[in-house]
């Protein structure tokens, strides 16, 4: 089964580039935008066909590895 | 001091940690390599150096803080042995979950490479004790992950109890914004663990060793490891 696990800085945490994709965006011309954040994006491709035990393992990934739960907070979905 | 210097594939301040270890000491350090599992037998103080390891995949130390070697690193934290992360190190040591917080992409955005200031902010640890309180100290930095933080309760917890090692400050000694290059949090470089047995901090203090280097700035640290 196939996850994916999306990460992104947890709020409060200072985002820079978010920050500066903010800015990029604004001196190309696009208003009205804001708040960016940038996280990554991990697809996972879990032999697992359970959906419930895939995320679960999932979720135990991301919490041990996959993210830094002090700064980054992450979700886990079917992709 | 037995040393034991860590080597992940990426490191590159190995060299640099076993001069300063060995001109303080006179002893030579041992090279570790990731994939072992064992210490050598007597280490007193494990040093995690500076570097790439594994290419800062993932998150800078992420990968590194689950190399074989790091249960045998915990094993010596936890008898109470003695640990140092230098940048990278650092990084691993906070991934590893034995120092608190984390170290975010500088605020900038830019990597740093450049001579900073630190103070002293305790002096009598294994780590600091050839300073006096409150001393300053010029350090080399190199990092692009290197801006400190955690939630305001840990900084809280981690200035009520006496655990802040280094800040960046400027010239007069004061930790200005100006002098915090990388947005860490309330200027922090540097940490202790709560048994103050470990000690990770950003900038170089083994790059300044000897005047050939252009400075002793940073061999009190290595002193004071010897005489611990």
């Amino acid at each position: 089964m196939k996850l994916r696990v999306t990460i992104l800085p947890k709020p409060g945490v200072l985002d820079p580039q978010g920050k500066a994709i903010a800015q990029a965006l604004a001196a190309l011309g696009f208003s009205g935008v804001n708040d960016v954040r940038a996280g990554k994006t991990i697809m996972l491709d879990l032999a697992e066909t359970d959906p419930v035990k895939a995320e679960a393992a999932a979720r135990e990934m991301a919490q041990k590895l996959l993210a830094n739960t002090v700064i980054e907070s992450f979700t886990v979905e079917p992709a | 001091m037995h040393a034991a210097i860590i080597l992940f594939p990426g490191t590159n301040r190995e060299r640099d940690i076993a001069i300063a270890l060995e001109r303080a000491s006179g002893r030579k350090p041992a090279m570790v390599f990731h994939r072992e599992t064992e210490l050598p037998a007597g280490t007193d103080l494990v040093v995690l150096p500076g570097g790439f390891s594994y290419g800062d995949y993932l998150r800078s130390g992420a990968m590194a803080a689950h190399s074989p070697i790091m249960a045998a690193v915990r094993a010596h934290a936890a008898r109470g042995g003695l640990v140092l992360g230098v940048c990278n190190g650092f990084q691993i040591l906070i991934e590893a979950g034995l120092l608190p917080g984390g170290l975010l992409k500088n605020a900038t955005l830019r990597f740093l490479s450049m001579e900073c200031t630190l103070r002293v902010e305790r002096a009598n640890t294994a780590f600091t004790s050839h300073w006096q309180q409150g001393a300053t100290f010029r350090a080399p930095m190199a990092h692009g992950d290197g801006n400190y933080f955690a939630d305001d309760a840990t900084l809280d917890r981690l200035e009520g109890e006496n655990l802040v090692a280094f800040r960046y400050v400027d010239e007069h000694a004061q930790a200005t914004e100006a002098a915090n290059r990388n947005g860490s949090a309330r200027n922090i470089a540097g940490i202790f663990s709560p048994d103050l047995r470990i000690c990770g901090l950003m900038p170089h203090p083994e790059d300044l060793v000897d005047p050939m280097m252009g400075g002793i700035d940073g061999l009190p640290m290595f002193e004071s490891l010897a005489a611990a």
